[in-house]
């Protein structure tokens, strides 16, 4: 039984040593839940968050959120928060319904709950905060591919995942303005499922299955940079133009081989900024998230609710050959 | 080299106690290790010894060890059914379609229910009946029940569930006792009786340690293994009530990954993967370790990554520690 009792030791070491960061009495704790740990763009808006928590003082910030993006994983991390008794939750959300029997408990407990980036069902939170609005991303990605495309051409689509919130409905605004680029066909649309070798795959199909294709719309982060691989490997950089929304980090490379001219992003810092700072006022300063209400964003100004309790951050932010290397270095 | 090496050989002349054997079973060894990991958790976060907390707690893996206990049968019989978490989401797309055409609870229950034997019934054909191999089987019946659910749901969702339906997986019987946790119990004592009080329990040992010898024994072996898989389909019917009832809406990702975390458990749990050995308590017990495992690190804000690393070595460490510590005593005895 030793080896046993060495094992548990360690263990227990090990976690206490994970439990170390002490619980001050009187700070706001909020937590930041995110789709899956380890992907960039969370991981910058963790940074904006850390950031916001610095500039307010007395907040604890507690980043987490799943292994992969499923809905049964956040209510795992949620339970956990629930349980902690933490201020306010800001999640971005793997699932719009499936999170709102857990989110209205933690609501009832008296937690603050605000959904950001992926929303959750209007009765299990008491904001969402777009990091813009929808219209305005699916005109930016066709608008992207457009602008190289002064003749035309067949644009074909690289989407994430069947289920994904934010994907369908960015391709759904787009298809209701896509007849204002004229020559713009949009061919087809393939799922990555936010996976890197899936996205790749598919990107080498479209490229098969459509020779005459002249871009690639990727609205996930995971897939431009997949696709773009996919265009370089074909040799077809200059034929087909890589675009959607992506991480200026990511897409570096890119934009310097020429198998991205541009793509566009809102700032995941500021997201992640905006998201903790909403979360403070409302558990905090008791701001009533209401509809019509206006609710104070620190540096980012103020946030202003419709009549579904939703508010958008700022404008898509265009990358190219111009600006990269500045933000590359950031997220 | 002249001297002949004499291999001595302890062969006992009893069998050691019964109380002896108990403490040197699997379980025995896994309950430390639960009530190490519940220590641990209390003094590691302040917030763990807390009823309603532990209560969350079990949602972690109530679902997941109704289907366990069908899976452990399946495994002891030699079987597998890799298929599960996509019954839940063919089951629950069932329950969901059937909401949109005013299906009351009574009625969802049966259609949970009765997809889940009828998923379970056609694997049972194929490897029964046709004799195929049930991993093959159930990879592609894993692909074919989710992609059911996927051309039913597209990016959709079913929502609406009837009030009264949240009642499975988000009610309490009393107090902090959840009504999943009262399910899984009820489900837990049914296959314990199942596995080790009855002839049944014994034919799946016989057919899981030699098949050809069970049917020669008179054992009607397709027969049982048909059963078990549509045991294995009901649990699946059963947990995708529950899931369903927990989440109060069905997309067709619902419960993705699942069948992994079942197998895991049922391993964990004590069960030989190859079949012929395992039990229930002690797949009882694994369920509860996962649960508190992944519930302690989640109170710590553990990364989820860490988590899965966790789980990974607590299975690898209790799957090896008895193979090591027989390795260890084997060496000492040796003159």
């Amino acid at each position: 039984m030793s080896t046993l009792k060495k094992i548990m030791t360690s263990t227990a070491i090990a976690s206490a040593m994970l439990a170390s960061p002490a619980l001050a009495a009187d700070e706001t704790r909020i937590a930041l839940v995110v789709k899956a740990l380890g992907i960039g763009f969370f991981e910058a808006a963790a940074k904006g968050a850390e950031e916001a928590a610095a500039e307010l003082g007395d907040v604890e910030l507690i980043y987490t959120g799943p292994t992969d993006t499923t809905a049964e994983g956040q209510i795992e991390v949620i339970n956990a928060l629930i349980a902690q008794n933490v201020d306010a939750i800001a999640i971005s959300a793997n699932d719009t319904d499936a999170l709102v029997p857990v989110l209205k408990k933690a609501m009832s407990r008296g937690i603050t709950v605000v959904s950001w980036d992926s929303g959750v069902a209007p009765e299990g939170r008491q904001l969402h905060l777009n990091p813009s609005s929808n219209p305005l991303i699916g005109n930016m990605i066709i608008k992207l591919a457009a602008d190289h495309l002064p003749d035309g051409g067949d644009v074909a689509i690289l989407s994430a995942t069947t289920t994904s919130t934010n994907q369908n409905t960015w391709i759904e605004e787009m298809n209701k303005v896509k007849d204002n680029y004229a020559g713009i066909n949009v061919v087809g649309t393939v799922y990555g499922d936010d996976l890197a070798d899936k996205s790749y795959r598919e990107a080498t199909g479209l490229m098969q299955t459509y020779p005459e294709l002249d871009a690639i719309i990727a609205p996930t982060s995971v897939g431009i940079v997949a696709a773009a691989q996919a265009v370089v490997d074909a040799g077809k950089v200059g034929q087909v133009n890589v675009t959607g929304l992506g991480l200026p980090s990511e897409m570096a490379g890119a934009i310097e081989s020429g198998a991205s001219k541009s793509f566009a992003i809102w700032n995941p810092i500021d997201l992640g900024y905006s998201a903790t700072m909403l979360a403070y006022e409302i558990a905090k300063n008791g701001a009533k998230p209401e509809p019509g209400a206006t609710i104070s964003m620190g540096r980012m100004g103020t946030l202003e609710l419709d009549e579904k309790s939703e508010g958008a951050m700022a404008d898509p932010f265009v990358y190219d050959a111009t600006n990269i290397d500045e933000f590359k270095s950031i997220f | 080299m002249t001297q002949t090496n004499i291999n001595t050989r302890h062969i006992p002349d009893r069998l050691h106690s019964r109380s002896y054997r108990a403490l040197r079973s699997w379980e025995t060894l896994l309950l430390t290790v639960a009530i190490v990991v519940f220590v641990i958790n209390s003094f590691a976060s302040p917030y763990f010894l807390n009823a309603w907390s532990l209560s969350d707690a079990t949602f972690n893996f109530t679902e997941k060890a109704m289907i366990a206990f069908a899976m452990a049968l399946l495994i002891i019989a030699g079987e597998i059914d890799l298929s599960v978490a996509s019954i839940i989401a063919l089951a629950s797309t069932a329950m969901g379609f059937a909401v949109q055409h005013g299906a009351g609870t009574p009625e969802l229950i049966m259609i949970g229910l009765t997809v889940g034997l009828l998923c379970g019934a056609f694997n049972a054909v194929f490897v029964t009946i046709l004799g195929l191999p049930s991993i093959v089987v159930t990879i592609g019946s894993m692909s074919l029940f989710r992609g059911i659910s996927f051309i039913i749901l597209g990016d959709g969702a079913f929502r609406g569930y009837p009030a009264d339906f949240a009642w499975f997986g988000q009610g309490y019987i009393y107090w902090v006792f959840t009504v999943e946790i009262a399910i899984f119990a009820l489900i837990a004592v049914i296959y314990f009786v199942l596995l080790h009080k009855t002839n049944f329990g014994r034919a799946v040992y016989a057919i899981g340690n030699n098949p050809t010898g069970a049917l020669f024994s008179g054992i009607r072996v397709q027969r049982v293994k048909f059963i078990l898989f549509l045991l294995t389909g009901l649990m699946s019917g059963v947990a995708a009530i529950c899931l369903t009832s927990r989440l109060g809406s069905t997309r067709p990702s619902i419960a993705l990954g699942m069948e992994l975390e079942v197998v895991t458990m049922v391993v964990l749990g004590g069960v030989n993967i190859l079949g012929g050995s395992g039990s229930i308590h002690g797949v009882v017990i694994a369920a509860f370790v996962m649960g508190l495992v992944t519930f302690g690190l989640g109170l710590l804000n553990v990364p989820g990554i860490v988590m899965s690393i966790f789980i990974g070595l607590l299975l690898i460490g209790v799957i090896a520690l008895p193979r090591v510590w027989a390795m260890f005593v084997a060496k000492r005895n040796t003159p």
